[in-house]
């Protein structure tokens, strides 16, 4: 089955997911399109974490669909690795290689698993260090960056993968105040260029600024959905209302 | 060099102390042999015990049972045998049970001698414990940067192999150079299957010229001294390794 950008990017279909006897996900259905960028909020334990995580595998699903430029996510014999080369995966903490500079953790995975040469992989790395304003901080461990800085290296690491969707598991979230700017400004950046997003955030301004659809999950459902103007503005379902009304 | 042999001479005939494996060109080389073969037995039991630790953390982690007990079921049987018992075990349990082959003198030799012997018994049983003290390692890396690499395309393998085991090997590293100590001080017991090692030849010299007390205070010494530099160089191998802001 070839894809076409026509048809939606990524796209779930009443997707289900336990964790034991512990629902998680209760039919969860949305669409894609590449060049989107699509923020899901809700309360804690909504699911949305859970969500994403489906997407490139980290989680299975018991029941319904997952398309990823036409690829079948929920199915026995999946390539992961094909799976995981479309798509990118930016973690609340960050998850660097603490073994192995800025430098390093951007260049691995290109090298490793996709075979890259080294000399091209390094060019690229510094390109995209630099991409996330790292300049200078190439040899510098993870240990010897500042949260925000570390969250840009996993971003640039990520990219180097040179991935279709990128996804985003609030990634401020474990940010002092000050540098989540520098790392939301980098979200925006590669919004602006194109890339097709997926994000879990709190960070409602930016969501509200960035997004060109919000979806609100609660319990496990989407709850309500739609371009950020209305959503804020104009929510229907109390439960949404109700969060919005915390939150902003 | 031959004035300081000499020395030694004239010491044991003024005073009694006698140390011929100084003065005493046969037994000087008794005693250098000795001292290799015991560097060459450490050597490659160190190699092969790191190996086994590696490899039977790595089996360890498998999602097919039966290759999990057995590796259980190995680290059980030599943790919990005395190293000698082992020791006698393949020598002369399993190396009687084995083909001989025709020697130089048309005579039968065990296909594997007891230097061979003493490698693979002692690799196995230092191995043991490597196993697990790099699963522990390997459970002290957290979940999340192994799931970043899996996020990444990297395979099981590879995961392993680029960022498991080098985080692990950082954590474990004190826990390993007590193992390897006692692995180095356990290569005494290859005397008992006639290894050519220090502890034997030292036997063989002071048989020859009853000065015990002179040669265990040698031996103390000796292992003292041998053991010091290998605690030295992983200390120093230890710092080498640290990763700038971490742990």
């Amino acid at each position: 089955m070839s894809w076409t950008p026509a048809e939606p990017m990524v796209s779930l279909k009443d997707v289900h997911k336990s964790f034991g006897t512990l629902k998680v996900l209760n039919g969860v259905s949305l669409d894609v399109m590449k060049g989107d960028v699509i923020c899901i909020i809700g309360p804690s334990g909504s699911g949305k974490s859970t969500l994403i995580r489906c997407v490139n595998a980290l989680n299975d699903i018991q029941q319904g669909s997952i398309l990823v430029e036409g690829q079948e996510v929920n199915d026995p014999n999946l390539d992961k690795l094909e799976l995981r080369k479309k798509v990118g995966m930016v973690f609340q903490q960050y998850n660097l290689f603490p073994h192995k500079t800025a430098l390093q953790n951007v260049m691995m995975a290109p090298v490793r698993v996709l075979k890259q040469d080294k000399a091209k992989a390094e060019a690229t790395a510094r390109a995209l260090l630099k991409k996330v304003r790292l300049e200078g901080k190439e040899g510098a461990y993870p240990g010897e960056l500042s949260g925000g800085q570390q969250q840009r290296v996993a971003i640039a690491r990520s990219l180097a993968m040179q991935p279709d969707v990128m996804l985003f598991d609030e990634v401020t979230a474990a940010l002092d105040p000050e540098t989540v700017g520098e790392v939301l400004q980098t979200i925006k950046d590669l919004a602006e260029e194109g890339m097709t997003c997926i994000l879990v955030t709190h960070e409602m301004a930016f969501a509200r600024e960035v997004a060109d659809h919000i979806y609100f999950t609660d319990r496990g459902i989407i709850v309500e959905h739609g371009p950020p103007e209305t959503f804020f503005k104009n929510a229907q379902d109390p439960r949404t209302r109700e969060f919005l009304s915390q939150i902003l | 060099m031959d004035v300081i042999f000499e020395w030694f001479r004239v010491l044991y005939d003024e005073t009694g102390i006698n140390l011929p494996f100084l003065y005493d060109a046969y037994d000087r080389n008794r005693m250098v042999d000795g001292f290799f073969t015991t560097i060459r037995l450490s050597l490659v039991c160190l190699f092969f015990s790191v190996l086994i630790g590696v490899v039977g953390a790595w089996l360890q982690g498998s999602s097919f049972k039966w290759t999990r007990r057995i590796v259980n079921g190995y680290i059980q049987l030599f943790r919990n045998t005395p190293p000698l018992v082992q020791l006698y075990f393949f020598y002369f349990a399993i190396g009687t049970m084995l083909p001989t082959v025709e020697n130089d003198w048309g005579g039968q030799s065990p296909i594997l001698g007891s230097f061979a012997w003493a490698a693979i018994s002692l690799s196995f049983f230092a191995g043991a414990f490597n196993v697990e003290i790099f699963r522990s390692g390997i459970e002290a890396v957290p979940k999340s940067t192994v799931e970043a690499a899996e996020a990444l395309g990297f395979s099981r393998l590879q995961i392993y192999r680029d960022v498991t085991l080098p985080l692990a090997f950082r954590v474990v590293l004190p826990a390993l150079n007590n193992n390897l100590v006692n692995l180095v001080k356990t290569t005494t017991l290859a005397y008992a299957i006639a290894v050519p090692e220090m502890l034997y030849e030292a036997n063989q010299i002071w048989s020859d010229n009853v000065n015990v007390t002179e040669m265990m205070i040698f031996l103390l010494l000796a292992y003292f001294v041998l053991v010091g530099i290998l605690v030295g160089g992983m200390n120093r191998w230890e710092r080498a390794m640290r990763i700038p802001g971490f742990g």
